[in-house]
């Protein structure tokens, strides 16, 4: 080992091929799917999923790397290309991004929770003929950023061996697209959470997955966002909701543990570096189209200079490209981690908690410094400055990410600090 | 390929580093800085380290290969302990480095075995002058060629130990762009003030005004030799120096109140227990660490000879000039009162923060 920060080739191209589906297929786009929310970008789904599938993957997930027998042994940087992927669709358009076929945060959650079966049966689906979808469920209306107050409940009915599943889950992103039956689509599914014993608090909770169309389970409500309004946040109700006994993630007996608590949390310091990666893209787009037209009206950044010799605009440029990098430089140190097999719980909490803070600074400011012109619907900056703010929002809010954060490097346990 | 964790080598380096910035200069530091003075043992402790031998070749007395990275390890390290201290055992490198990375043959040869194998020697450098505006591309000090020689006239600030140095680099304006020009202090026309520089911060180590007035050197003495040098490389390798030391100091400020929370109690719990002081040390760390990282990265592209190392090396430094105030303050908030009074280091690292901004070559990587 050693320090480097040589990005690896086989990401500089997969940047270079997104940057053109980015484009051409997103940026073009991105205009009429803000006005029009909730229409679907058919065109788009379809792209991704014939490319992704012609690559191997089929899925936005990290890749397995088995080496081949003989071969050399390389790096893993199955999450560090993921990270570079996402981060260049967001920069294309994050609404987009979020509505990319292949598993999303429901596989990944299948990924971290589930036994190897269960990943071989569930997840080879993204791989099919059509895109296909999955999302992850677990915020409720009375449960946001304390996922242990979901009331969302399982009971095992002995006599079938199924699931039954109660409750109402809300802003799942997806939604719509993994559980109803889209003739132009696979079949999807949803991971929902939920208590198997409510007196055992964190240590009853448990994820399962529900196929898409199963009975019981209807779309209440598609919401209306400030931004990222090309993605669906569906309201879902589950009622009498019967799925087998082995789409239980994780063990189906309650021990006085917090296993299926650190289920969800073990998808979180894998996801949350990704979801920083996806709102630097927004970050990068803002601040390289400020620039641009800087450029074209004539003002130029003098780098190099003492900051008390800096005009204003310059001072703020500069700071921006200063939060944008060193805020990336944290995403990928918290995959390399991942990659690595390396504990990333404060790496993954803190690139999330600087991502939040940078893309909403560097939108925000942008539009300032862009007058008019950023305030005006003609180009796509107030739209990102709209789409950035749920970086820090969702998979943990930046206030959540801080007390993560803060337990690790104080030592502190969930109870001795709230 | 990307990769955060440093190699054998250099984790054995920030061990020894580590150790002695602990044990020696942050147990010395307090009284340092009251007493306006460094023991000489000290400084001659961490010259033993041998951070400069380690990163010259042999050819010139050394036993190693210079390294921006490895050099940016060893420098927070060093400046975690103490950052007058860290300053004062690493000025011979203000002389020795830039010979080093631009300096000719001649001038290797001359300066480096002698540095290299002896004991401390207060080699310096300056560069900081007096004026709001400073700024290193913009020098007001001037360097003239008149025939053979170069004519130096003007003054510089914040010199380290230049009462008992036997040489420094004097970075000069010459036809508007910064050249650096090695100058025996005995010259004539060189004079060095009586007294010490007195500042907000890094009391314990001496700095002087130096006033040139028509210091005629031979052309041989320009850094680099007839040519000269680049001096956006040294200027990107003492940018680097200076936020490595700042990620260091930060880090000490950082450790001092987040322990110190732990221990104080207030409304029947750990302060550290309540969000506001929580929130407060969290983004601390994950400030230091987005910008350490910005740091080693400049530092890895200017090893590397990457294009844009030396922009890279500006955007790190503004960075942790910011870190550094943000972090430093919110060490002394975290402390309350206590925080206010000079028994705690932490109204000392608040000092010492605010001086990155404007302490641009008082070392170098
Ligand atoms: C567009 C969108 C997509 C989403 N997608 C999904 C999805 O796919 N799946 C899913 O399960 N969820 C999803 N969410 C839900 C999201 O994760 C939650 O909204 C988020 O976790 C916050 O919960 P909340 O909205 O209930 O806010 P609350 O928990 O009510 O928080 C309100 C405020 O209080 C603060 N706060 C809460 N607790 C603390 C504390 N202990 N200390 C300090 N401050 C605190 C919060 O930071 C916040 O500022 C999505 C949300 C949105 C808006």
């Amino acid at each position: 080992m050693t320090i480097e920060f040589e990005t690896p080739k086989p990401i500089t191209q997969i940047q270079f091929v997104l940057k053109t589906v980015a484009e051409n297929m997103m940026r073009s786009q991105s205009r009429e799917f803000d006005e029009n929310e909730h229409a679907i970008p058919w065109g788009y789904i379809e792209f991704m999923h014939t490319a992704m599938k012609s690559t191997g993957g089929g899925s936005l997930t990290p890749r397995d790397e088995k080496p081949k027998e003989g071969a050399e042994k390389r790096q893993p940087i199955g999450y560090q290309t993921l990270a570079a992927q996402i981060e260049m669709l967001s920069w294309g358009d994050v609404g987009f991004y979020l509505i990319t076929p292949g598993g999303g945060l429901g596989a990944a959650a299948v990924q971290a929770a589930g036994s190897p079966e269960q990943r071989a049966n569930f997840l080879a689906r993204f791989n099919g003929d059509k895109p296909t979808f999955a999302a992850m469920c677990m915020t409720e209306a009375g449960a946001g950023s304390d996922t242990s107050a979901i009331r969302t409940r399982a009971v095992l009915d002995e006599a079938t061996q199924e699931w039954i599943i109660n409750g109402e889950k809300i802003f799942v992103t997806g939604g719509d697209k993994s559980f109803t039956e889209y003739e132009q689509f696979g079949k999807g599914f949803i991971v929902v959470w939920a208590s198997i014993d409510p007196t055992a608090g964190r240590a009853g909770m448990r994820a399962f997955v529900v196929e898409s169309g199963t009975k019981g389970v209807t779309i209440a409500k598609l919401e209306h966002k400030l931004g990222i309004r090309a993605s669906d946040t569906a309201t879902i109700s589950l009622v009498d909701v019967r799925v087998p006994y082995d789409n239980i993630l994780g063990s189906p007996t309650v021990e006085k543990t917090t296993t299926g608590f650190k289920g969800a949390m073990a998808t979180f310091d894998a996801t949350r570096p990704l979801v920083a990666a996806s709102g630097i893209g927004v970050a990068r787009a803002a601040l390289e189209f400020l620039k641009e037209k800087l450029t074209e009206n004539g003002v130029t950044i003098r780098y190099g200079l003492p900051r008390n010799k800096l005009t204003s605009i310059e001072r703020d440029v500069i700071d921006m490209e200063i939060q944008l990098r060193s805020a990336w430089l944290l995403v990928i140190k918290a995959v390399w981690m991942a990659d690595n097999k390396k504990s990333n719980a404060m790496e993954s909490s803190m690139s999330k908690v600087r991502a939040g803070d940078v893309t909403t600074k560097i939108t925000q400011k942008a539009v300032e410094i862009m007058g008019p012109l950023g305030y005006s619907r003609e180009f796509l900056l107030e739209k990102w400055f709209r789409d950035a703010k749920i970086t820090d929002i969702y998979e943990g809010t930046g206030q959540i990410n801080r007390l993560v954060v803060a337990r690790q490097i104080l030592g502190y346990s969930g109870k001795e600090l709230r | 390929m990307y990769s955060f964790e440093p190699n054998e080598e250099q984790q054995m380096l920030v061990g020894a580093v580590g150790k002695y910035a602990e044990n020696d200069l942050r147990s010395a530091a307090h009284e340092a800085e009251e007493s306006r003075e460094l023991p000489k043992k000290l400084i001659s402790k961490g010259w033993e380290l041998g951070l400069l031998q380690a990163s010259t070749p042999e050819a010139y007395g050394g036993f190693g290969e210079r390294s921006a990275v490895t050099s940016a390890l060893a420098v927070e390290e060093m400046a975690c302990g103490d950052l007058a201290g860290a300053l004062a055992v690493m000025t011979p490198s203000l002389f020795a480095t830039p010979i080093l990375l631009a300096g000719s043959e001649e001038q290797k040869q001359a300066y480096l075995p002698k540095i290299i194998e002896g004991e401390w020697q207060p080699y310096t450098a300056a560069l900081i002058e007096y004026a709001f505006d400073f700024d290193p591309n913009e020098l007001r000090t001037t360097a003239k060629l008149s025939g053979a020689d170069y004519v130096l006239s003007g003054e510089k600030a914040f010199v380290p130990f230049a009462k008992d140095a036997q040489a420094m680099i004097v970075y000069a304006n010459l036809d508007g762009q910064t050249q650096g020009f090695i100058i025996p202090t005995n010259t004539s026309g060189l004079s060095i003030a009586d007294e010490r520089e007195k500042l907000m911060g890094i009391n314990a180590l001496s700095l002087y005004r130096v006033k040139l007035d028509n210091v005629t050197v031979p052309a041989s003495s320009r850094l680099g030799g007839a040519s000269g040098h680049n001096f956006e490389l040294l200027l990107a390798s003492m940018r680097i120096a200076s936020a490595s030391a700042a990620v260091g100091v930060s880090k000490a400020s950082l450790e001092y109140s987040m322990n110190y929370a732990k221990e104080r109690e207030a409304f029947g719990v750990k302060i550290a227990q309540k969000q506001a002081i929580a929130f407060m040390l969290a983004e601390m760390a994950t400030e230091i660490e987005a910008i350490r990282l910005l740091v080693w990265e400049a530092a890895w592209m200017l090893d590397n000879g990457k294009e844009d190392a030396f922009k890279q090396a500006y955007l790190a430094f503004t960075g942790a000039v910011d870190m550094a105030m943000m972090v430093t303050d919110r060490g002394v908030q975290i402390l309350g009162g206590h925080g206010y009074i000079r028994e705690h280091p932490v109204e000392m690292y608040l000092r010492n923060g605010r001086g990155f901004a404007m302490l641009t070559g008082l070392a170098i990587v």
